[in-house]
């Protein structure tokens, strides 16, 4: 690290270290410069002139913008001097003289910099006596945020953060000098999926937010700082009035999202305040609520009766004919509330929150974990071998992006087709489905003379020079239409790579604290196993399971064979989500008694027999693991709609009407019981969550060791009339949240099949055209669309979409997975 | 000074009809520079235009020996960009070089290259010059195939790419940094000097030179005469012969080579072989000595010579030698109003200051134009100007990033210091008679 530099700032010395901003580092001095283009998360632009200040370095005082000049060694700033105040008076005399005066309708005003910094520094009166400049009011750039060219104050933040920030270039300055303007391209919206942020980020009201327009003023609301339960665990500003949320705001957390948010998660709090949320306990009956085991339909019930049905069905059966799907929507304390009642009370191993789409319980626990910080430290090489994170981890694609655009870090890509993160990849290493862990291990033994999975030799060649230092895998699922075997060959051959660590991409929110807290077969909490764990936790839990139980598969397989009393659904749809659709509809006919806790009816819900309603995160308090690991808090806003309750004391509930205390009566009881039994967890407390907003870190690692995959996987020979295929999913599904939001839902585009064009003539079929793709398993009716960063001889299918549902395709064991396009004729 | 007498270095061959041909250019002594300059080292070709001290011809003004001193050692690539992009109302030297001697600004930019062992140039021709860019298209056709520019040019281990690149018709991309962001495709605006100066960040982030092309088209003749020979003729720094765009009120409009330096304002304006007087016998008002963005000069300044450093202490400046020349007949108000609105609509937009400001100016001279002018407008006016330019003084400071805000201060500056009864006269309601006078002594 090179020396401070000392500088003088209205007559103070500071030091700071060199390469500061002197906008920063007069702020960390504590004096304030006024500004409004400058932002921290992007690179300075110099654009408003507003953060001018007097600047001496040896040469006598001159006007120069803090937010583009660095502090240098004897400079001496004068933010306070009368030219300095004079420039600055001016400038916002400027950025007034054509800003409409809208203030008391405007949705900004309340939390405006530019009415604030106007209050601060401006001028009392205006001098402007013409005409303002006039725009249409306001016009739409997509569907949810509007944009109010007359109180544009022009500061390039929002078409800054499309184009350097995301990438999505799709706003931009039209026209000169007085007439500029921010604007899209003729007939091509801001089709960005963070859209939103821009609103957030506009220092004025220029752009706004349908969902939120007109519903509040901002002095109104009252916040709390809370994260968002996505697989990054994305920090947030909660924010309601009346007990209503009605906006979500990043918060800039320095090691996760640094303030972005997609607009999935942003406008998704409209779902939770949905007129289809669950507010009170149903179970199966007739008629006006009439209660009655064998009725064809669900009624209103209440707690006692609701709960005292389950209890009797499963005091009634045995442990190992009790099943609980699902959990990684709950909360930390919640997963270890029912993991205590399932493992500890019920005696049954039959947990399982990975839906078997995800990595396999010992590659999440058992691989070496990197941070997001050291995924994206400078100089390191991340390699992606996963989903697109444009599409699934919408705030890792932004710090992904931003360390290889900013920090010189390399991206290595290694996936099926093209991701967001293409055109900024060093090397991109497309492999065949199914071949992902040949090319992998070509690539860290430098044996790739000849093609290896698709992908040239030389390509390999290339891409093994940028793995000289630090790596970073980014490990997940590309595809549900190949099995998890060729993924966990490609780890164990980086695994094999000094200096390398994971970042594991998984699908759903809380999948990491759901295996913290043991919820899948053989697992107990604090990344043990039952035998490593039986001790400790045998202690203070009535009971432990002897044996290993049953996954997701053979839970549903257990199910539809009537081999099951009791299955619980813990905030989890199989109908929907389900890789097997049909086991699962046979698995919710067969049991006897399926207990649904979740906050919508879904399909899945609407088939159970007894319905318990949760409180979403916004109604209740706990805390979150994100995919490195951190836990940080989630906080309750508001109430729960109708008598909904939080998921951990549902679970403590039912316990009770089974006869059993889970001394568990607010969520920080779950660490002071958890704390002293995890050898993970001992420095991990409700106070040490509360104090710190970047959360607690775990990075012990635990009793689970990583379990290499058998190398010889067979792969069905290529045909020259098939397509391989890739299943992924989008950022606008069907997902239950998505559907939710009315905002939201029409961004979900109908399901498609994705070839190259190269293709199209190879099979005789036109781009839009409508086909039948057949598979080993099953055949459906599909448009298909050209899309030339799918690689050749390769399929993308969405998964979860709507219309075609390529599940009937799908064959869970099959390493990879051939279609055949036909056209009919 | 008769026209015979004069040494034309960089107009040479605009009487000659092929002169804008590879035939014609090279019967004239073309290529020949290029030749020689293949002989010499590029040290010692840099040291000759060094020795010529040869003024950048764009505006600033700076030495261009010195300024490719400037590229930071063994970093490549690095880049020579030639400013063709000449947009200063009353400035149109740059144009008929480009139409009238294409191969002298080509041959000029390859020995450039030479000197600073680059081998990539980009040919910046504003967008409105359509003829302009057809003959240096017409014109590096031909010194490609002569194999004047390209790979092993004349044989040697040289090569050297010239690719031409049509502006948009921005005048802010006249601007050496907003010129390199219009080059990488980018809308055009000015980066901010520091960190952005181009000899050390400019095109694609590598170290870069931008010329103006009538400095250019200089270097051939430096090479073939030396840089001494250059330096002989103009006085103290400025040396060599100016292109000077006279236009306005006088007889000839015009565009004349004269010595640097040595030259007065009275010689070019009011000489019979120049610009030859003011139009119909009139009186001289005012005259803007180097581009719309310079302060005003009067009759007083007329026996000032062509020499940058005199001009700068008098508080104007050369500018891009365009001089325009404004007789008694003038409305300074609306003289000052059509400058200020060029300004105004020019602005990129990019530093609040100018976009907002130089409109603002503008929406007030025309309010005073249309009879609705307030006593405080003048005050008004002069505190906006001090707002974008701060203190008013000369060279003006900036609170913004580029000098166009400025530019537009100076004419403000100027009429109101020189001519504040005439706007007294608008705002009083009872118009001056300038207007009235004039029609009389229009010829």
């Amino acid at each position: 690290m090179s020396e401070p530099v000392t500088f003088t700032v209205d007559g103070a010395q500071v030091r700071t270290e060199p390469g500061t901003l002197l906008i920063t580092a007069c702020e960390d001095a504590g004096v304030y410069i006024p500004r409004f283009c400058h932002h921290e998360r992007m690179n300075p632009v110099g654009m408003c002139r507003m953060c001018i200040v007097e600047v001496d370095i040896g040469r006598g005082p001159a006007l120069q913008p803090s937010c583009m000049l660095t502090v240098s060694e004897g400079m001496v700033v004068h933010t306070e001097s009368e030219v300095t105040k004079k420039a600055q008076d001016g400038v916002l005399e400027f950025l007034l003289i054509n800003h409409p005066l809208d203030c008391p309708v405007c949705d900004k005003g309340g939390e405006c910099p530019l009415q604030d910094q106007t209050m601060a520094y401006g001028p009392g009166e205006s001098r402007f006596v013409e005409e303002k400049r006039h725009f249409a009011k306001p016009i739409p750039v997509n569907a949810n945020v509007l944009l109010d060219r007359e109180r544009c104050i022009l500061c390039d933040r929002c078409t800054r953060f499309a184009d350097e920030v995301v990438g999505d270039p799709l706003i931009h300055f039209l026209d000169r000098g007085n007439e500029t303007q921010v604007n899209t391209f003729p007939d091509q919206p801001f089709a960005s999926y963070f859209s939103g942020n821009t609103v957030q980020i506009c220092p004025v009201g220029a752009l706004t937010a349908k969902p939120f327009r007109f519903k509040a003023r901002p002095w109104d609301l009252e916040e709390v700082v809370s994260t968002y339960p996505n697989p990054m665990g994305d920090r947030i500003a909660v924010q309601s009035s009346r007990d209503q949320v009605l906006r979500f705001q990043g918060i800039d957390s320095d090691p996760v999202n640094w303030g972005w948010l997609t607009d999935k998660e942003r406008f998704s709090f409209e779902a939770f305040q949905s007129d289809h949320r669950l507010t009170d306990p149903l179970v199966r009956g007739h008629g006006l609520n009439q209660a009655d085991p064998d009725g064809d339909e669900l009624v209103a019930s209440n707690w006692s009766r609701a709960l005292q049905t389950v209890a009797d069905a499963i005091a009634a059966s045995e442990p190992e004919r009790i099943a609980f799907l699902g959990g990684a929507r709950l909360t930390n304390e919640a997963q270890y509330a029912w993991t205590k009642l399932a493992k500890g009370v019920i005696g049954t191993d039959n947990v399982d929150a990975l839906l078997g789409d995800e990595l396999p319980a010992h590659a999440l626990l058992g691989l070496p974990r990197a941070t997001i910080d050291e995924a994206c430290r400078p100089g390191g090489t991340i390699v992606l071998i996963g989903p697109d994170p444009k599409e699934q981890l919408g705030t890792l694609y932004i710090r992904l992006r931003h360390a290889v655009l900013e920090d010189g870090a390399e991206l290595i890509e290694l996936t099926p087709t093209a991701t967001g993160l293409s055109s900024i990849a060093a090397a991109r290493l497309h492999a065949r489905p199914g071949e992902v862990g040949a090319v992998a291990r070509a690539l860290v033994s430098g044996q790739a003379a000849a093609d290896v999975g698709g992908v040239p030799g030389a390509d390999i060649e290339a891409a093994r020079a940028l793995l000289g230092g630090p790596v970073t895998v980014v490990l997940g699922r590309a595809s549900v239409a190949e099995s998890v075997e060729p993924t966990l060959e490609a780890a164990e051959a980086f695994r094999g790579l000094e200096d390398t660590r994971f970042l594991l991409a998984i699908r759903r929110g809380n999948t990491m604290g759901a295996l913290d807290m043991g919820m899948h077969p053989g697992l107990l909490p604090g990344r043990t196993t039952l035998g490593t764990g039986r001790g400790a936790f045998g202690g203070v839990w009535p009971t432990v399971p002897e044996t290993v139980g049953s996954d997701t598969a053979a839970i549903l397989a257990a199910g539809a064979a009537g081999e099951l009393d009791v299955l619980v659904l813990l905030g989890v749809d199989p109908l929907g989500d389900a890789l097997d659709p049909e086991l699962a509809q046979a698995a919710l006919d067969t049991t006897p008694t399926v207990v649904a806790v979740d906050l919508f009816p879904t399909p899945s819900v609407r088939a159970a027999h007894v319905v318990l309603p949760a409180a979403a995160f916004t109604e209740s308090s706990g805390s979150h693991t994100n995919l490195e690991g951190r836990i940080t808090a989630i906080r309750q806003k508001v109430t729960p709609p109708g008598t909904a309750r939080a998921d951990w004391a549902i679970a403590a509930e039912l316990a009770g009407y089974l006869g059993a205390d889970l001394g568990i009566e607010s969520h920080a009881d779950v660490w002071a019981e958890l704390a002293p039994l995890s050898a993970v967890h001992r420095d991990v407390d409700a106070a040490a969550i509360e104090a710190d907003e970047d959360g607690v870190l775990v990075t012990a690692t635990g009793r689970v060791s990583f379990e290499a995959p058998d190398r010889h996987v067979e792969l069905s020979p290529l045909d020259a009339y098939a397509l391989r295929l890739v299943a992924s999913r989008r950022m606008y599904d069907q997902g239950t949240l998505v559907q939710q939001s009315p905002h939201l839902a029409g961004l979900a585009a109908p399901s498609s099949l994705r070839v190259n064009s190269y293709d199209f003539n190879r099979l005789g079929v036109d781009p839009g055209q409508e086909v039948r793709v057949v598979s080993a398993t099953g055949a459906l009716d599909i448009g298909v669309l050209a899309d030339d960063s799918v690689p050749r001889g390769v399929a993308v299918i969405d998964y979860n979409r709507s219309g075609a549902d390529c599940r009937v395709l799908l064959d869970p064991d099959a390493t990879s997975l051939d279609v055949r396009i036909e056209t009919g004729t | 000074m008769s026209p015979a007498e004069r040494v034309l270095i960089t107009t040479s061959r605009w009487d000659q009809a092929d002169g804008h041909t590879l035939a014609g250019y090279e019967r004239t002594g073309g290529y020949t520079a290029l030749k020689r300059a293949l002989e010499m080292t590029p040290a010692a070709v840099h040291e000759e235009v060094r020795t010529a001290s040869l003024l950048g011809r764009g505006g600033a003004g700076f030495p261009a020996g010195v300024k490719w001193g400037f590229l930071p050692a063994e970093v490549w690539p690095r880049y020579l960009v030639v400013n063709g992009d000449e947009s200063e109302p009353g400035t149109y030297k740059d144009r008929i070089l480009m139409e009238r001697d294409p191969h002298q600004l080509i041959e000029g930019s390859v020995i450039t290259c030479y000197a600073m062992g680059l081998t990539q140039c980009f040919l910046y021709v504003r967008g409105e010059m359509a003829f302009a860019q057809e003959r240096i298209a017409a014109a590096l056709d031909e010194a490609y195939d002569a194999g004047y520019v390209g790979r092993n040019i004349l044989g040697t281990e040289l090569s050297v790419d010239v690719i031409l690149h049509w502006g948009a018709g921005a005048y802010i991309v006249g601007e050496e940094t907003a010129l390199i962001e219009s080059l990488e495709g980018n809308r055009g605006m000015p980066r901010l000097k520091p960190p952005f100066f181009p000899a050390a960040i400019g095109l694609y982030g590598q170290p870069t030179i931008v010329n103006n092309v009538e400095t250019l088209a200089n270097i051939p003749w430096i090479v073939n005469n030396g840089g001494e020979a250059f330096a002989a003729m103009g006085a103290d720094a400025s040396t060599g012969t100016r292109i000077f765009a006279v236009s306005g009120h006088v007889q000839k409009p015009g565009v004349y080579e004269v010595e640097f330096g040595t030259t007065t304002f009275r010689d070019i304006i009011m000489g019979e072989d120049l610009a030859g007087g003011i139009r119909g016998g009139n009186d001289l008002k005012a005259f803007i000595p180097g581009g719309a963005s310079a302060p005003w000069f009067y009759e007083e300044h007329l026996d000032l010579p062509l020499e940058k450093a005199v001009v700068d202490k008098a508080g104007s400046m050369l500018g891009s030698g365009a001089i325009v020349v404004m007789d008694h007949t003038t409305d300074a108000v609306k003289a000052c109003h059509n400058v200020v609105r060029f300004f105004a609509r020019e602005s990129c937009g990019k530093c609040s200051p100018c976009r907002e400001g130089t409109s603002w100016l503008e929406k007030i001279l025309l309010r005073i134009l249309a009879g609705h002018g307030r006593r405080s407008d003048l005050d008004l006016l002069l505190d906006v100007c001090d707002n974008i330019s701060p203190g008013l003084d000369w060279p003006p400071k900036q609170t913004t990033i580029c000098p166009l805000g400025p530019s537009a201060v100076a004419p403000i500056a100027s009429a109101i210091e020189r001519f504040a009864d005439e706007f007294h006269a608008y705002i009083e309601g009872n118009r001056l008679s300038v207007t009235a006078a004039g029609a009389e002594g229009q010829a």
